[in-house]
């Protein structure tokens, strides 16, 4: 017995080591694989649905098992990389994207603390005091990703796709700042968990500063490369866009990253300006702290469901912009309205002393 | 060997060679790519140094924004004869040798002669405290109000006086 409670000490100080982070790390990261190969199968049925179509249909019961026919399908494919490519730079290209489209979740919080036996676990991989700005820099690396994968193609209708989505990025990262700016203002704190802690009842950003949810929103479909905003990879112009030279599992990597962006800027929208993981209220109701908790956690994710609708509505729903509109939107609409929020939010802030 | 000692070690190696791999590189392109791995790697001894904040804008600023321009620029102008611009240019080279001895001097004089740590009076606690958000923020609005509203006037000329440029060529 000794032995086995010596191994059980073992184990049980390397899980819990950094407020079990390693357990957290692993749910994440499964979470957010399953949740990609469903969004998915999701994107295509609504997108059947909207066009009057059927969808997938073939593989599992109405096609719930289609995720995993994709996934064999490109896993089987021939990996070819050009004659003329930058072959370091073509294979480091989507790893970097999904570097980043599976760190960024590290600060993002899903629920509030939870007492396990004696310790306090947060729900979150890593509290940090930055964590915004965290998540900023993330974003900010993301960049070169489309733009190496673009430059090492050796192909122009790579360097085109991935030039026009560093401009993209660099114009929309600007909006999408000043826009975080005045939601760090109201809760004078960088720190995610903090941020979701003064949205409490229902001040949420979302209806205190509607400008700066509009610019946020519209700068993360923006960043994640969503239509009305798929300019790097627009079909008719540029073929596939940055990805044109691409096959196999790099491909499917560019794939995975692009659907883990969205879970991401709908994990961001929902902390800085949907209340995170709260229920306006839900503490007059006395259900008790797991009860609470349970609902809390749920919440968050019922939030995040039907922001991830809400991409693929819009995407199959409005049409593409023109690359100059992009710029003269990101710049001339943009930029002046989330200037003018960081403003208002000064004034808010000065008048209710919150 | 602490974590912290193993941490440091790699990340300086990194720098190092990715700082000597960005002036030998011929095609820009690469030296570009390894002053980007050079400036991640600076932000990493940063983190060890406790300064979080100026580790993340290093980050942000010079890997997320500056280089992202640097890049968009050589993959737009042709870079082939580079090599040829620079072979017979002698004055460039004396000058640019200049400016690396003077560089250089400077550097060694800062970390032979000085002693940041005083700075901050000395405790641990203080120099935790001045790497954090709060702190940074105190000092740029109170103490260095004056040098941080001029730099901002600085930048706000500079990006007028782009503006200007870049419309003159196009009209």
């Amino acid at each position: 017995m000794g032995f086995l409670q010596f191994i059980w000490d073992g184990i049980w100080a390397v899980l819990s080591l950094g407020n079990f982070a390693l357990i957290k790390i692993l749910l994440i990261a499964n979470i957010i694989l399953i949740t990609v190969s469903y969004l998915v199968y999701f994107e295509r049925k609504i997108s059947a649905w909207t066009q009057n179509r059927i969808g997938p249909n073939r593989v599992g019961w109405r096609g719930a098992l289609q995720p995993f026919a994709d996934v064999f399908k490109l896993l089987l494919k021939e990996d070819i990389v050009p004659e003329k490519a930058n072959k370091p730079l073509h294979t480091l290209a989507p790893f970097i994207a999904l570097f980043v489209a599976f760190s960024t979740y590290a600060v993002l919080p899903i629920g509030p603390a939870i007492q396990i036996g004696e310790e306090t676990v947060n729900l979150v991989v890593a509290d940090i005091n930055m964590g915004i700005l965290y998540v900023l820099a993330l974003t900010s690396i993301g960049v070169y990703a489309i733009t190496f994968a673009g430059y090492s193609s050796g192909s122009k209708y790579s360097l085109l796709g991935g030039i026009r989505s560093s401009a993209q990025m660099i114009s929309y990262e600007v909006s999408m700042g000043f826009s975080i700016a005045g939601v760090v203002m109201m809760a004078e704190s960088l720190s995610p968990i903090k941020i979701v802690e003064s949205q409490s009842g229902l001040l949420w950003n979302a209806l205190i500063q509607p400008i700066g949810f509009i610019t946020f929103v519209v700068a993360a479909f923006a960043e994640t490369n969503r239509l009305p905003f798929d300019l790097p990879e627009a079909e008719p112009e540029l073929v596939g866009g940055f990805h044109t030279e691409y096959s196999s599992m790099k491909f499917a990597g560019f794939f995975l990253a692009e659907y883990a962006n969205m879970i991401i800027a709908s994990a961001m929208i929902i902390t800085l300006y949907l209340g995170g993981w709260q229920i306006p209220y839900i503490e007059t109701l006395n259900l008790g702290t797991t009860v609470t908790t349970i609902l809390q956690i749920s919440a968050f994710m019922v939030k995040m469901g039907a922001l991830l609708f809400f991409f693929i509505w819009v995407r199959w729903s409005i049409p593409r912009f023109r690359y100059d509109q992009l710029m003269s939107l990101g710049w001339k609409v943009m930029f002046p309205l989330s200037l003018l929020n960081v403003v208002y939010v000064a004034v808010i802030i000065m008048l209710f002393n919150v | 060997m602490n974590l912290e000692l193993i941490l440091f070690l790699i990340l300086t190696l990194v720098a190092a060679f990715s700082s000597v791999m960005v002036i030998t590189r011929k095609n820009p392109i690469l030296s570009a790519v390894y002053l980007i791995l050079n400036f991640f790697a600076l932000a990493g001894i940063y983190l060890l140094l406790n300064a979080q904040f100026l580790s993340v804008v290093q980050v942000i600023v010079y890997a997320g924004a500056i280089m992202i321009l640097f890049l968009f620029v050589i993959m737009l102008i042709n870079t082939e004869n580079e090599a040829s611009i620079l072979a017979d240019k002698k004055p460039i080279k004396v000058f640019a040798i200049f400016i690396a001895v003077l560089v250089f001097a400077q550097i060694a004089y800062l970390i032979f002669y000085s002693n940041p740590a005083e700075l901050s009076n000395g405790t641990i606690e203080n120099l935790i405290k001045a790497g954090q958000i709060e702190s940074i923020g105190r000092e740029l609005y109170t103490t260095y109000i004056l040098p941080f509203l001029i730099a901002g006037y600085l930048l706000l000329v500079a990006t007028i006086g782009a503006i200007i440029l870049a419309k003159k060529k196009f009209e």
